[in-house]
């Protein structure tokens, strides 16, 4: 039952770990240019598992590593994952702490998304989630050392689009949780939010704010014939 | 070759990445069982997957120009339509990677 549900979310996932290990190998070819070492990277792959956290750890790689800043720029990308968390109280009940603290170290925005459509129907458990956690945790590292070790193989990333497999991975995983006319409002909010904070803020804060302030949107929305009432 | 301070910096850098990170994935599911689990609370969590994953793409869209946002269009038009999400990632890299190699 369990393995049948791990291997349903490993194979949910695929399309997911396909579009993982084309970003994957752009971030392998990227960390050989900063002379981060495999080992190094495969250190990353194992204890951050957070693809665009990864990226701006590579990027700000050098003979005189930044740490504090690292830090803190990966705090800022990875926000989210406290949000991100707090979404998934629905599909853990019952589970166990242990359960919960492992299983939560795999969970990846990709496996997340992919978890939260398929609760839409009703069909996620942590085991589903766990599953496309060990698949993307496999196709990630294949990716980055493929993409490390063989980055001469690609030399321009670029030209084969896999700097915008992110993107369009995650513009398709989008519909799939669209949830209609309600969410019409919000998304056009975050949308816009995300690019203004984008421009406007240095880093990575476009995430947390577009992502906070859209859910916020039909609150507010929501709330104003209460006024009179209260 | 690293010098052994350096390495020591590597260390602290990515243990420091990977903790920042732990806590805010365990400490969220933590933190959601303390939240009511009813109302504007509830609203607010529901919408959050999908906003999350707009406000993660849409800079992106922008930034790759007008082929961009063609391609980031094809793409969910055909998870819409086609419910693949395989075949539409692709089409919208096709689409990318298309218009790069006509200088578009």
């Amino acid at each position: 039952m369990r393995l049948q549900q791990i291997q349903n979310g490993a194979l949910a996932n695929l399309p997911m770990a396909a579009s993982a290990c084309a970003y994957g190998s752009v971030l392998g070819v990227l960390a050989a240019q900063k002379d981060v070492s495999w080992l190094e990277l495969l250190a990353m792959n194992v204890s951050v598992f957070a693809g665009s956290a990864q990226f701006v750890m590579v990027d700000m790689w050098g003979p005189h590593l930044p740490v504090l800043e690292m830090v803190f720029a990966v705090m800022v990308i990875n926000l989210r994952y406290l949000l991100i968390g707090a979404s998934l109280n629905p599909v853990f009940q019952g589970a166990s702490l242990p359960q919960k603290s492992m299983i939560m170290h795999l969970v990846a925005d990709e496996n997340w998304a992919v978890t939260m459509a398929a609760h839409r129907r009703c069909t996620a458990t942590i085991w589903f989630l766990l599953g496309g956690g060990l698949c993307l945790f496999c196709v990630w590292s294949f990716g980055t050392l493929f993409g490390h070790r063989l980055g001469t193989l690609v030399r321009n990333p670029e030209a084969w689009a896999l700097d915008f497999a992110f993107t369009a991975v995650f513009t398709a995983l989008a519909v799939s949780l669209w949830r209609g006319k309600t969410d019409l409002l919000p998304w056009t909010g975050v949308a816009l939010l995300a690019i203004m904070a984008e421009t406007l803020l240095p880093g990575k804060w476009y995430i947390v704010i577009g992502g906070v302030g859209g859910a916020l949107l039909p609150l507010l929305q929501k709330e104003q014939p209460h006024d009179i009432s209260g | 070759m690293t010098s052994p301070d350096n390495s020591l910096a590597v260390f602290l850098a990515i243990a420091g990445a990977a903790l920042v990170t732990y806590a805010f994935r365990f400490g969220g599911l933590l933190l959601s069982e303390r939240l009511p689990s009813t109302g504007s609370v509830k609203d607010f969590m529901e919408a959050l997957p999908g906003t999350i994953l707009v406000a993660l793409v849409a800079p992106g869209i922008v930034a790759a120009g007008f082929w961009g946002c063609a391609a980031a269009l094809a793409t969910a038009l055909l998870a819409w339509r086609t419910r693949n999400i395989f075949v539409a990632m692709l089409s919208g890299m096709l689409i990318v990677a298309g218009a790069r190699y006509l200088g578009f």
